[in-house]
């Protein structure tokens, strides 16, 4: 839509910054507010924040106003540089995530031809961030909360990448769009009523993505970097006040982001059924159809947070090396066999 | 029955000779830890030094004491009947427990018995305190490994267990009700049936408890075979409770020696599981809570007529002689040496209190295990700190 209207550069990226600054916050703060305040207090038989606005839905902002309050503390050994950098890198890998994702036809900041491997390579910039955080706190808790971040993250980085590389083979293209689109026209049985959605075809991968996500985004059954009973929050134990609030907005526009994957790659996007492909109306439709389709990922993400135990680090490096990696393989040899011979 | 054989006694020094190698060969240092004394893992104030080779702990020590609040001393300058507000908080999730033995052993001193309606009543409000005790530990075993949920379904359904409690008792968590000789007050009406009721809601909560948790592959994987205690360790360390009859040993003291409460006029059983491990210690209290409900269901089918207070002075003077009573508390078994030389108030107390063996194992267990299973060991030994430090 932005570059219909044809403005000149600087307008445009200053409309997509002020966009990029009211989005990703508000988005979080939905999943919060949905997920961790209604719907856990729902499933263990509590109410949840009921007081503050209409259902306790203005809860955020009095707990934005409480971080925002709350003293800026620096531990007298901590690396002051790196402490106060890390929660910005971590919530910089967020950020750039939302550069690829689609809403629309049009409503994307950027369509980049390489969107799948720019998400997966951006969102891999976190564990820095985080290896920064429990490395400067000077914070045994936040050491090992930090290496077990690290180790973590590029255990599921990969199968997370090949469990993609299915989808790719099968689109044949790494354009966010350009996935959508073959979702879009492709056809089931030569019915093509509801397109194709990945799902059907990619559950295997779908499987695997959603876990690796879980893992990457450090939800619980994965979730030892934070392991509040055993490491007391993991990396982010120093942190107070407003950075807290960093790590905790990345967390879950993260989450936002990669449910926002999942539903791209194999649930169709923005697309409905019955609308052409570029048809303008799905630039106002679409942001709506994508965030049903983001709400629902995220609401299994959540109902296995709120449900399961929590795995030991070892036991979580052996159920990615494998048992994921080599089924993701095994996905991609398929993929690819289906995709010469049909 | 599991003991240490030679073989698994081999397997463990090659494992550590191994791991010794690599740490020469890489020259990784290690790094000692403090879990707590302020740690959400220790549910109070307890401290446990360990030193960690990486995520491995080399060595791990308890250091108690953070808490000690001088109960033994406390009691030596109060009367008989005041000493019971003090030691209902020594376990302070099943306190009704806590005040038995004492007046038990009072009781033995000055050689009254309570009637057998104060008995059953007893008895009752033992295993209600029982539930409400290891109804909370079932739920918060899930939280220490990461699953949020079942806590605050414990928290809810020990709610109707304590309003038993306090229909009868008027207090919640420290009820002060038992008496030497007998009870404060006899049952209210309709309480019977109420509580029947209530002890549906706890087995139907139980039963959660084994869906959410001893069904899960997850906990399973992180229970099983992690922090493996055998029977002959657990005896020698002298624990007791539910973590030795999960070692496999048949003890309990309801039924080995109970002092004259009604254990013995129905019929139960002791569960008991073999492997000894973090899932046997769950496994086991899992059932011994739905026992415990069973048992109250029997008891109040039972409860005998008659007065609920024995002939007792109004000024109560214990003759001197001394006194052991114990019994078998939800945490295991607690005792009380009562000394008395024939004065208002006992010459000394001394107080055996059941966590404070249970965790005394913890540096024998810990040794090669990582720091999640430390707090996998920690909640399944199911310590209370006012239970350790007293």
């Amino acid at each position: 839509m932005i570059e219909l209207l044809a403005l000149p550069y600087w307008q445009e990226t200053s409309i997509k910054l002020g966009l990029a600054l009211v989005v990703i916050p508000t988005t979080s703060l939905i999943l919060v507010y949905l997920f961790l305040f209604k719907m856990m207090a729902f499933m263990q038989s509590r109410l949840g924040p009921n007081e503050t606005g209409p259902y306790g839905s203005l809860q955020l902002i009095a707990e934005a106003i409480k971080f925002l309050q709350k003293e800026d503390i620096n531990p007298a050994q901590a690396d002051r540089r790196v402490f106060r950098l890390a929660p910005v890198v971590v919530l910089a890998s967020t950020f750039l995530l939302y550069v690829v994702l689609p809403a629309g036809p049009d409503a994307v900041v950027q369509n980049l031809d390489t969107g799948v491997f720019y998400a997966m390579a951006v969102s891999s910039l976190s564990v820095l961030g985080i290896l920064m955080a429990g490395w400067a706190s000077a914070n045994k808790y936040a050491l090992l909360g930090g290496l077990r971040a690290a180790g973590q993250l590029i255990a599921y980085e990969l199968p997370l990448i090949l469990a993609v590389m299915g989808v790719v083979i099968q689109a044949e293209t790494m354009n966010l769009q350009g996935i959508i689109e073959a979702q879009a026209t492709g056809e089931i049985f030569g019915i093509g009523l509801i397109g194709n959605p990945f799902i059907l075809t990619q559950f295997l991968a779908f499987l695997i993505f959603m876990i690796a996500a879980q893992a990457e985004l450090t939800q619980t059954p994965f979730d030892m970097p934070v392991a509040e009973t055993e490491l007391v929050g993991g990396y982010h134990i120093e942190y107070t006040g407003f950075r807290f609030l960093l790590f905790f907005m990345a967390e879950f526009g993260t989450a936002f982001a990669f449910a926002a994957l999942a539903s791209v790659m194999f649930l169709g996007g923005w697309w409905i059924p019955g609308f052409d492909v570029d048809s303008n109306i799905l630039n106002i439709l679409g942001p709506g159809v994508m965030l049903g389709k983001i709400l629902l990922v995220a609401f299994f993400i959540f109902w296995v947070r709120f449900t399961y135990p929590r795995l030991r680090e070892d036991q979580l490096q052996k159920f990615a090396w494998k048992v994921l990696i080599p089924l993701a393989l095994v996905n991609i040899v398929i993929t690819g066999i289906f995709k010469v011979v049909f | 029955m599991t003991t240490t054989s030679d073989r698994d006694q081999l397997a463990y020094i090659s494992s550590q000779a191994a791991d010794a190698r690599v740490n020469v060969e890489l020259n990784t240092g290690d790094m000692t830890l403090n879990i707590g004394p302020q740690h959400p893992a220790t549910h109070g104030t307890l401290r446990i030094a360990c030193r960690l080779d990486g995520e491995q702990v080399i060595m791990a020590e308890p250091m108690m004491g953070y808490m000690h609040r001088g109960y033994e001393k406390l009691c030596e300058v109060r009367t008989y009947p005041q000493c019971t507000t003090l030691i209902n908080r020594i376990d302070w999730l099943g306190s009704f427990a806590n005040e038995v033995p004492f007046i038990l052993a009072a009781e033995r001193l000055m050689e009254v018995e309570a009637p057998p309606r104060a008995q059953w009543i007893r008895t009752i409000l033992f295993e209600l305190s029982r539930i409400a005790n290891v109804a909370l530990f079932l739920g918060d075993m899930g939280v220490q490994l990461g699953a949020l949920t079942p806590v605050f379904f414990a928290f809810r359904d020990r709610e109707h267990v304590l309003n038993q409690i306090e229909a009868i008792t008027g207090g919640r968590f420290h009820p002060n009700f038992d008496r030497i000789g007998g009870l404060k007050d006899d049952i209210p009406r309709g309480w019977i049936e109420e509580t029947k009721s209530v002890m549906v809601k706890m087995r139907t909560f139980c039963d959660e408890m084994e869906d959410l948790l001893v069904g899960n592959e997850i906990f399973q994987a992180r229970c099983r075979g992690v922090g493996v205690i055998p029977a002959d360790v657990a005896l020698n360390y002298g624990m007791s409770g539910a973590n030795l009859r999960a070692s496999g040993v048949d003890w309990d003291l309801r039924r080995d020696a109970n002092p004259g409460l009604a254990w013995d006029q129905i019929d139960w059983r002791v569960w008991t599981h073999p492997d000894g491990d973090s899932f046997a210690r769950y496994w086991v209290r899992l059932q011994e809570t739905r026992e415990a409900t069973y048992i109250v269901d029997k008891l109040l089918d039972g409860i005998p007529s008659g007065p609920i207070m024995a002939k007792v002075p109004r000024i109560i003077k214990v003759p001197a002689g001394e006194a052991y009573i114990s019994t078998e508390n939800p945490l295991g078994e607690m005792g009380y040496y009562i000394v008395s030389k024939g004065e208002l108030g006992p010459f000394r107390v001394k107080i055996r209190t059941p966590s404070f063996n249970n965790i005394s194992v913890v540096p024998w267990v810990m040794k090669g295990v990582y720091v999640p299973d430390v707090i996998t060991i920690l909640g399944s030994l199911y310590f209370i700190l006012g239970d350790i430090d007293r």
